[in-house]
């Protein structure tokens, strides 16, 4: 459905996008993280044909952006970061407006924006100006808008920011169903939603791929391995040192409240001591309120491929 | 074609939902309406040797009112746009440049029409009250409007062009208003500069929108003006849409 190659922009002094090359499938979501200033919107405003790659080439639904940019965008719908709307106008006349606009036939133009005003929850404000809408409500403006022409692909930038977490969860959803008949490539920085929602993930730092494969492999291939975290009244003993000596272990934490020490353990990549935690603790005689153990997020993933200098 | 008129109806309708469209309008109609309110007490006086038409749209009143008009319809068209970010849903649904550019081009002329369609009653309230036969022909009719038409046309593509090098509305009516002033004034420089040449003179006559004015509102109707304002704008469009698509080299 999008097909990049070796895509480059460069403005004056710097390069925003480096060589990215990746292929979202029919029926993907995918979903595109990075760091503010990645790159994660110039690459969606280049696939959107707002503005040229400076070299690479991309196509969408077999239409390539720049030669074929209308057939392309047409295939295409696009929400920007922001949502940038016309405040003047009321909701259905935007989208009866942009319907017409992206080649919904006459006659069809009714039922679609009844159609998208239905799936985003707009009815209650259809008739209200755009201008005096709330943040959700203009996000989900923009969301109908995008798919009032029944495009094959949406791009997404950033659906979710700005919002509470009650219309976080709601947008998640719709996303989520959208997801069953649209191809979707969206953006976020907000971790567990991806792991949601998205069924591939590409990362992306400064420009450059760091990252692209499923939620599972990616946490499965993470090297910061799950921690465990034991919470105990160690009495006069080095509690740290112990610990270390459990094989698995690489490295111990300590924070202590009062009596209580929590020790955040790092162990190897796969490794399971727990049962060897408990059964220290079991013969040095320390008292123990938690013993869990800290499964790896996709923001372990995030901050290890982004962080690293 | 439909999307043409799809663009072209939003641009319209948004002259309508802003606010500036109904100051334009009152401060036109309150220019123009004093206009011919002191041409006619004027006439009432004394005999002269012109008609209404020519005493209408060759006064001060008149071309003050006509020259301040431009920047305002046209500042926002392109400016807007680009400030509010607007232009991203609009430029990344199917439609191509030129269709934006002359859709915006001829809402704005729309507008510059509908401003003007009230003076045309002035004559026909002239017409009835005075119960006498027009004073002047048809031509005369022709000419003016044809004239308002040709001139309209050049300088709102004047303003498309400088709203669409900047987002700032401000500044792209103070280019507009300073490139259309010397434009116009460009005809007065043989009124004002007596020691030029005849060929000087007689070139600079060809740009005075003044001139033209006085020969058309007689209803004499010269082909001149209608050539060279519909090429310019025609040339002003292209530097615009020329324009317009070096945004993407831009941003």
């Amino acid at each position: 459905m999008i097909k990049v190659e070796h895509l480059t922009k460069r403005y004056a002094g710097h390069t925003a996008v480096q060589d990215l090359s990746f292929e979202v499938g029919q029926g993907e979501i995918m979903g595109f993280l990075g760091p503010n200033g990645a790159g994660k919107s110039t690459t969606m405003r280049i696939l959107s044909s707002f503005m040229p790659p400076t070299s690479g080439r991309a196509s969408i639904a077999g239409y390539d952006i720049f030669e074929q940019s209308l057939q392309a965008r047409s295939h295409l719908g696009y929400m920007p970061e922001n949502v940038p709307l016309y405040g003047d106008m009321r909701v259905t006349e935007y989208l009866n407006y942009r319907a017409a606009l992206k080649g919904v036939p006459h006659r069809r133009v009714p039922e679609r924006v009844g159609d998208v005003k239905e799936l985003c929850g707009l009815k209650e404000v259809e008739k209200k100006l755009i201008g005096a809408l709330s943040k959700g409500f203009r996000q989900r403006v923009g969301l109908a808008d995008a798919l009032v022409h029944e495009p094959d692909l949406l791009i997404l930038d950033e659906p979710t920011s700005g919002l509470d977490p009650n219309q976080i969860r709601q947008v998640r959803d719709l996303i989520k169903n959208l997801g069953k008949q649209h191809t979707i490539l969206l953006s976020t920085h907000i971790l567990p939603e991806v792991e949601m929602t998205c069924s591939r993930v590409i990362i992306i730092n400064k420009g450059r791929i760091q990252a692209c494969d499923t939620p599972e492999n990616l946490l499965g291939g993470i090297r910061t391995a799950t921690g465990i975290v034991l919470e105990a009244k160690v009495g006069t003993d080095n509690g740290a040192e112990q610990l270390k000596q459990i094989t698995g272990v690489r490295d111990v934490t300590t924070a202590t409240e009062g009596d209580w020490q929590t020790f955040s353990l790092r162990v190897e990549s796969g490794a399971d001591v727990r049962e060897q935690v408990f059964q220290m603790a079991m013969m040095r005689r320390w008292s123990v309120r938690e013993l869990s153990q800290r499964k790896a997020t996709l923001e372990d993933v995030f901050v290890e491929l982004t962080h690293a200098e | 074609m439909r999307k043409f008129f799809t663009l072209f109806g939003r641009e319209v309708r948004s002259y309508f939902y802003s606010p500036i469209a109904y100051i334009v309008l009152v401060f036109f109609l309150l220019l123009s309406g004093a206009d011919i309110y002191f041409q006619l007490s004027f006439m009432n006086g004394k005999p002269v040797g012109y008609s209404v038409q020519e005493a209408f749209f060759n006064s001060i009143f008149f071309w003050f009112a006509f020259v301040l008009v431009f920047p305002l319809i046209t500042m926002r068209l392109f400016s807007e746009e680009f400030k509010l970010g607007t232009i991203e849903p609009l430029m990344t649904a199917p439609v191509r440049d030129w269709q934006v550019v002359l859709a915006k081009f001829f809402g704005a002329l729309f507008f510059y029409i509908v401003l003007w369609l009230p003076t045309l009653l002035y004559f026909a309230i002239f017409q009835f009250v005075t119960k006498q036969p027009a004073a002047s022909s048809t031509g005369a009719y022709l000419g003016s409007y044809l004239m308002l038409l040709l001139l309209g046309m050049f300088y709102i593509s004047v303003g498309c062009l400088a709203s669409v090098l900047t987002k700032n509305q401000i500044v792209a009516a103070i280019i507009s208003f300073c490139v259309i002033t010397l434009l116009f004034f460009l005809g007065l420089v043989s009124f004002i500069v007596l020691d030029v040449d005849a060929t000087t003179r007689q070139l600079l006559g060809y740009f005075s929108a003044i001139e033209q004015m006085g020969t058309l509102s007689r209803g004499e109707i010269d082909t001149r003006p209608m050539v060279l304002y519909t090429s310019m704008t025609i040339v002003m469009l292209s530097l615009t849409h020329l324009a317009f698509q070096t945004r993407k080299w831009r941003l």
